[in-house]
C-alpha cells in the first residue's frame, strides 16, 4: 500500500516536471470550462455565441465573397442599377436576427438568475482589497489575513530585474496565503476595499465583481466536490501601480482538510488575540 | 442678404487663399483650410498615440519588466486611450465633416465659420495641456481613460490639468457638432432634401445630436471629479455619503453614445465607397438612414454594459443585457445592405475600396464579439480582459480607423488635384490588413485564457501570444509610415485628377474641379445636379 503511494508521488512529480515547461508554451485559445457549478454552465453559453456568430459570419462573408469573387469589373460584370431596395428582404434580414437573439437570450436570463441568487451559503468570507494585496476575513471564525504577492514572484517582476519569470514558480499567480474554501460548498464573498476600486476574478471559478470602497457586493461559487486544488487569477480592475502584481488565489480542499486548515488557524490566531488584548 | 453686400460677396469670391501663414491658417475660415487643419492634427496625433501604443506592445512583447515603470506604463494605456479616441479619431471625423458636407450639400462654407476657427485651435491647446502632464511630478495620468474615482484622483498634479484638457476637447466638440448640425439644417441647397443627402451627411448629423447630448454630460462629470478633489464635495465618495459607481454610471452614459460617435461616420464613408466601387447605388438608402437612427437612439440606453460587474441588480443587468443585444439588429441591417450593395455590381478594388471591404469584414468580427460581450453571465468571464480590448480594437482600428484611410483616399484627389500612387496605396492597405490581424486577433485567445487587461507584465501562459501580438503590432507601426508620405506626395504632385476622380463617382462633392476652389458652390448647384448625384 505504502509503495503503490509512493510510486504514485514519484509518477506524479514525473508527470509534473514534464508538463512545467509545456505550460509555459501553452498557446491556449479558448476559456475554462472551471470547477463550479456555474462555470460549466458559462462555458456552453460562449460557445454557443461563439457558432451562433460562426454561422452568422459564413452567412454573411460567405455572400460578400461571392460578390467580391463574381461581380467584378475586370471580369465583364454590370452593374444592375435597377437594384435599390427590397422592402421583403429588408423585413427578413430584420426579423430573423430578432428571432436569433431570443434564443440566445433566454438561456443567457436563465443562467443570470442562478448567479445572482446567493442563498443559502455556508462559508461567509469578507474580501477587502487594497492597494496592493487582498484581505480574508473568515466572518464569525476568529481568522483573517491578508494574501500578497509571493517573493520570488515579487523581486523577479522588478524593473530589470534579471530574473527569468519563466524560472519562478507561478510568476505573478502565486501568494503566500491563499484563500481557501470547502469543496462543495456554497460560499459567498462579501467584497469591499479600503482604498480604490479593484476586482476579484478566478477563472476557473467563473465569477468576477467590484471590491467598492464604501460598499459591500456580493458573489458566491461552489467548487465541485471532486476537484479539489489551486486556482488562480488576479486583479481585474485598474487600481494603480501595481495592478498588475496583486493575484488572487483559492485554495479548494476537502471539507476535512478544510476543517483542519480553519483549526490551525484559529489555534494560531488565538495567542495573537491574547497578547494584543492583554494590557 | 441686402445687395451691397451680395455685390460685396461676388467680389470676395474671386480670391484664393490668403498669402500669409497668420492670414491662411490661424485666422481662417475657410471649411476646405479648417478641414485640413483638423486632418493634420489628427494625423499627429494618430502617430503620438500609435507610438504610446508601440512602448505598451514592446513592454508586453515578454514576460517580466524590462523597458519601463508600472506607473509610467498605465500612464500609456492613460495616453493612448485620450490621445487616440479625443485627439485622433474624433478630429479626423470633423475634419472631414468639414472638408466634405459643404460640397455634398452644395453650400459655400459651414454656417458658423468663426466658431469653426475657434472649435479647432481649441484642439492644439487642449493637448499641449494633456501632454505636459508627463513632466509633472506624479507623472501623466494613469488612472485609465475613463478617469474612474477613487484611482484618478491619486493623480497629482496631472489631475487638474487632464481634467482642463478634457473641459477643452469637449467644448471644441460641441462647437464641432453644433456647427454641423445648423450647416446640415440650413445651407442644404434648393432641391437638397434630407432624404437626398448623401449617408456621410447623415450618419454625420446623428453624430453631432449624439455628441451635443453627451459631451455636456462627460464635462459634469469630470467638473464632479474636481469639486470632489479641491471643494470638499463627496460626489463619488461613500465617506461622505456619495457613491464611486455613480461616477461610473455618468461616464458611461457619455461613454456608449461616444463610441458610436467614433463610428456613424465611418458608416457614412463606407456607404459612400461601396456604391462607387461597385458601380451600383446604395441598396436601402432609407433603411440605412432608419438603422442609423435606431443605432444613435439605443446608445443612449446600453451604457451599463460596460459595467456588469459592479453589482447591479438583477433587473438592471438583464435590462442592459437586452438592449445590448438589440444593437445587433440594425447593425445588422447595415451590414446587409452593403453586402446587398455589392451584389449584382461592378467592382474594382482601388484602395478606397479596399479599406471598405476590409472594414465590413472586420468591422462586423468586432461587432460578433460585441454580440457575445453582450451576454452578462459570459461577460464575467470576458470583462476586463483582453477579450474586451481585442473587440474595441477591432471596432476601431479595422472598422473606423480603416473607414477614415479609405475616406482619405476616396477624396484626397478631389482635395490635392492629383492622384497618387495607386500601388503604394495597395501595399498600405495589404501590410494595414494583415498585420492588424496578426496584433489583435491573439488578443481574443488571450482574454479567453485570462490575461487581464492594463498590467504591464504577465503570467508566463500568457507569453505566446503576446509576443504575436508585439509582432504585428510593430508591423502594423511601420506600415502607417506609408500614409503620410503618400499624401504628402500627393499634394507636391501627380497625375492630374478629373473633377469626377473616379469611374462610378456620384455626388455633387464630384461637380466641382479638382482641387475644389478654394470657394466652392458660391451658387447654389442646379436641381438636375442634385437629382443626378443623389441617385436613390
Amino acid at each position: 500500500m505504502l509503495r503503490t503511494h509512493r510510486l504514485l508521488t514519484a509518477l506524479g512529480a514525473a508527470v509534473a516536471a514534464l508538463a512545467a515547461p509545456l505550460a509555459h508554451a501553452e498557446w491556449t485559445l479558448n476559456m475554462t470550462t472551471g470547477v463550479t457549478s456555474m462555470s460549466g454552465e458559462i462555458f456552453s453559453l460562449h460557445m454557443k455565441m461563439f457558432w451562433w456568430c460562426v454561422a452568422i459570419a459564413v452567412f454573411v462573408f460567405g455572400w460578400m465573397i461571392v460578390s467580391i469573387v463574381k461581380f467584378q469589373k475586370s471580369k465583364g460584370a454590370v452593374a444592375d442599377t435597377a437594384m435599390l431596395h427590397s422592402t421583403k428582404a429588408e423585413i427578413i434580414w430584420t426579423i430573423i436576427p430578432v428571432l436569433i437573439l431570443v434564443v440566445l437570450a433566454v438561456p443567457a436570463a436563465k443562467t443570470l438568475i442562478k448567479l445572482e441568487d446567493s442563498r443559502g451559503s455556508t462559508l461567509s468570507v469578507k474580501v477587502t482589497g487594497y492597494q496592493w494585496k487582498w484581505q480574508y476575513d473568515y466572518l464569525d471564525q476568529g481568522v483573517s489575513y491578508f494574501s500578497t504577492l509571493s517573493r520570488d514572484s515579487n523581486a523577479a517582476r522588478q524593473l530589470q530585474s534579471g530574473i527569468d519569470p519563466t524560472t519562478v514558480n507561478e510568476y505573478l499567480r502565486d501568494v503566500d496565503y491563499p484563500l481557501v474554501v470547502p469543496t462543495g460548498a456554497k460560499v459567498r464573498l462579501l467584497l469591499t476595499s479600503a482604498d480604490v476600486i479593484h476586482a476579484w476574478w478566478v477563472p476557473e471559478l467563473a465569477i468576477k465583481k467590484d471590491a467598492i470602497p464604501g460598499f459591500v457586493n456580493e458573489l458566491w461559487f461552489q467548487v465541485d466536490a471532486d476537484k479539489p486544488g489551486i486556482y488562480r487569477g488576479q486583479c481585474v480592475e485598474l487600481c494603480g501601480r501595481d495592478h498588475g502584481f496583486m493575484p488572487v488565489v483559492v485554495e479548494a480542499k476537502s471539507p476535512e482538510d478544510y476543517k483542519a486548515w480553519l483549526a490551525e488557524r484559529q489555534a494560531a490566531a488565538k495567542p495573537a488575540a491574547i497578547a494584543a488584548n492583554t494590557p | 442678404m441686402a445687395n451691397s453686400h451680395t455685390a460685396h460677396d461676388a467680389h470676395d469670391d474671386h480670391h484664393g487663399a490668403p498669402q500669409g501663414f497668420m492670414q491662411r491658417w490661424v485666422l481662417t475660415t475657410n471649411h476646405k483650410d479648417i478641414g485640413t487643419l483638423y486632418l493634420v492634427f489628427a494625423g499627429i496625433m494618430f502617430f503620438i498615440g500609435g507610438a504610446m501604443a508601440m512602448v505598451i506592445r514592446a513592454e508586453l512583447f515578454q514576460p517580466g519588466l524590462q523597458f519601463v515603470d508600472p506607473q509610467f506604463f498605465n500612464s500609456m494605456t492613460t495616453m493612448h486611450a485620450l490621445v487616440m479616441i479625443f485627439g485622433g479619431m474624433m478630429p479626423a471625423w470633423v475634419g472631414l465633416a468639414n472638408w466634405m458636407i459643404p460640397l455634398q450639400i452644395g453650400a459655400a462654407d459651414m454656417a458658423l465659420p468663426r466658431m469653426n476657427n475657434f472649435s479647432f485651435w481649441l484642439m492644439p491647446f487642449a493637448f499641449i495641456l494633456l501632454m505636459s502632464t508627463f513632466f509633472t511630478g506624479s507623472g501623466a495620468p494613469a488612472g485609465g481613460w475613463t478617469l474612474y474615482p477613487p484611482l484618478v484622483l491619486q493623480g497629482g498634479d496631472s489631475f487638474p490639468m487632464a481634467m482642463f484638457a478634457v473641459h477643452m476637447m469637449g467644448a471644441s466638440s460641441i462647437m464641432g457638432a453644433i456647427n454641423v448640425i445648423v450647416t446640415l439644417m440650413n445651407m442644404r441647397a434648393p432641391g437638397m432634401t434630407l432624404l437626398r443627402m448623401p449617408l456621410f451627411c447623415w450618419t454625420w448629423l446623428i453624430t453631432a445630436y449624439l455628441l451635443i447630448l453627451v459631451m455636456p454630460v462627460l464635462a459634469g462629470a469630470v467638473t464632479m471629479l474636481i469639486t470632489d478633489h479641491f471643494f470638499g464635495t463627496s460626489f463619488f465618495s461613500a465617506a461622505g455619503g456619495g457613491d464611486p459607481v455613480m461616477y461610473q454610471h455618468i461616464f458611461w452614459f457619455f461613454g456608449h453614445p461616444e463610441v458610436y460617435i467614433l463610428i456613424l461616420p465611418a458608416f457614412g464613408v463606407v456607404s459612400e465607397i461601396l456604391p462607387t466601387f461597385s458601380r451600383k447605388p446604395l441598396f436601402g438608402y432609407e433603411s440605412m438612414v432608419y438603422a442609423t437612427a435606431s443605432i444613435g437612439f439605443l446608445s443612449f440606453i446600453v451604457w451599463a454594459h460596460h459595467m456588469f460587474t459592479v453589482g447591479m441588480p438583477l433587473a438592471g443587468q438583464l435590462f442592459f443585457m437586452l438592449t445590448t443585444m438589440l444593437i445587433a439588429v440594425p447593425t445588422g441591417v447595415k451590414v446587409f445592405n452593403w453586402s446587398a450593395t455589392m451584389w449584382k455590381g461592378s467592382l474594382s478594388f482601388e484602395p478606397p475600396m479596399l479599406f471598405a471591404i476590409s472594414f465590413l469584414f472586420l468591422f462586423t468580427i468586432g461587432g460578433f464579439s460585441g454580440l457575445m460581450l453582450a451576454i452578462a453571465p459570459a461577460d464575467f468571464q470576458y470583462h476586463d480582459t483582453y477579450f474586451v480590448v481585442a473587440h474595441f480594437h477591432y471596432v476601431l482600428v479595422p472598422g473606423s480607423l480603416f473607414a477614415i484611410i479609405g475616406g482619405v483616399y476616396y477624396w484626397l484627389p478631389k482635395w490635392s488635384g492629383h492622384m497618387y500612387n495607386m500601388t503604394l496605396a495597395k501595399w498600405h492597405f495589404w501590410l494595414s490588413a494583415i498585420f492588424v490581424n496578426v496584433l489583435f486577433f491573439p488578443q481574443h485567445f488571450l482574454g479567453l485564457a485570462g490575461m487581464p487587461r492594463r498590467i504591464p507584465d504577465y503570467a508566463v501562459q500568457f507569453a505566446d501570444w503576446n509576443m504575436v501580438s508585439s509582432v504585428g503590432a510593430f508591423g502594423f507601426g511601420v506600415s502607417q509610415l506609408i500614409f503620410p508620405y503618400l499624401i504628402w506626395s500627393c499634394v507636391r504632385g501627380g497625375e492630374k485628377a478629373t473633377a469626377h476622380v473616379w469611374e462610378g463617382s456620384h455626388g455633387l462633392e464630384w461637380e466641382v474641379p479638382s482641387p475644389a476652389p478654394y470657394h466652392s458652390w458660391t451658387e447654389a448647384p442646379g436641381l438636375e445636379l442634385i437629382e443626378r448625384g443623389a441617385a436613390h
